[in-house]
């Protein structure tokens, strides 16, 4: 669903995605791993159509992702979002002008899940509920590809549950999601498969499962085999 | 349910589905949940959800049937031969933790009755 062949971006002499060539598949939710700065964000923008490559392609359903792919993708980027006069309900609408797929239902039942009003305004959440906002702006739309850049951060323990369950109830065989995050342990069951980035270099993809049966370790021991001796981690 | 993150799920799932099935708090011949909903009651990826049920159709605890879901056997001997092996190893473990202590199996046996004797 998801090509990314030789997908390079440069920032001045920094390589932040470095020649990353994978094919991510319908039917799977990625985890996406890697220390700050491993270039997670930067690969996923340009999945986004956000940002475009400096070099190699990212292809979506074989098409060079574009103003065409963006009517299918949705993202969540780790950025604040709103305008301070918005309220929640005003959040809503504005996102339903701008994404066809949006779907009013769905945002009502996000809201509910995640105790949101509509009449509460954007610039008086605490941050916890801003990024809960975020998620459910994110998944009211009926995109094939859901991409969130660290869905659990911010989020207080008894939240998390309440945004993996969000996240179990969008997958199907027909979408493809993809989690970035630091907390790792939180996305163990729910995802299915790892991608593992260093330094804007793939590393490796992985089953989650045949892993665990294979080599007898979890995605956290995998993580931290591959990033341990980084400095800084 | 807490998993070990170091063990395949599905495995870990399955094994609790069938200790309800041989403890009966899953009766024979009922239906269990379909697939999507099994995963969003463990908090698991719908695809080891899948798996789970593949294995258990595999051992022939459960069935599927073309649109109507998983059902679990009405087949009382695969019940109690289940059963069976999931008691010995039970047994297994525990004799294997007292070796692991140096508790030989005529020792475990003792001090078993022993602790029977206090209950």
């Amino acid at each position: 669903m998801i090509t990314s062949k030789n997908l390079t971006k440069t920032f001045g002499s920094k390589r932040a995605v470095d020649g990353v060539s994978m094919v991510l598949e319908k039917g799977h939710i990625y985890a996406m791993l890697g220390p700050n700065g491993s270039g997670k964000t930067t690969w996923m923008k340009m999945a986004a159509g956000l940002m475009k490559p400096t070099g190699g392609e990212i292809l979506f359903n074989g098409e060079p992702v574009g103003v065409e792919s963006r009517k299918h993708v949705a993202y969540m980027s780790t950025e604040p979002y709103f305008y301070t006069w918005m309220t929640v309900a005003d959040a809503g609408k504005y996102y339903a002008d701008f994404f066809e797929d949006f779907s009013m239902e769905k945002y009502e039942e996000l809201l509910r899940r995640m105790e949101l009003e509509g009449s509460m305004k954007t610039r008086s959440l605490s941050s916890g509920m801003a990024a809960k906002l975020k998620i459910a702006v994110t998944m009211a739309r009926d995109a094939q590809v859901c991409m969130l850049d660290e869905p659990f951060n911010g989020i207080d323990l008894l939240a998390r549950d309440e945004i993996r369950a969000c996240i179990l109830q969008e997958a199907s065989p027909e979408k493809l999601l993809i989690l970035s995050s630091h907390l790792v342990e939180e996305m163990e069951a729910i995802a299915d498969r790892a991608i593992f980035i260093r330094e804007g270099k793939l590393v490796e993809v992985r089953d989650l499962e045949e892993m665990r049966d294979l080599d007898g370790v979890s995605m956290a021991d995998r993580y931290r085999a591959i990033y341990g001796h980084v400095e800084g981690v | 349910m807490e998993f070990d993150p170091m063990k395949p799920i599905w495995a870990q799932v399955a094994r609790q589905l069938k200790q309800q099935i041989v403890s009966g708090a899953l009766a024979p011949g009922s239906k269990l949940p379909g697939g999507r909903d099994l995963a969003l009651q463990y908090g698991i990826n719908p695809n080891t959800a899948a798996r789970i049920y593949q294995e258990l159709e595999r051992e022939g605890v459960c069935a599927t049937r073309r649109g109507m879901g998983t059902y679990i056997t009405e087949d009382e001997e695969k019940i109690r031969s289940l059963r069976e092996s999931m008691i010995r190893e039970a047994l297994e473990r525990f004799l294997s933790d007292l070796a692991g202590l140096g508790i030989r199996r005529e020792e475990a046996l003792v001090r078993l009755q022993k602790e029977e004797g206090k209950a």
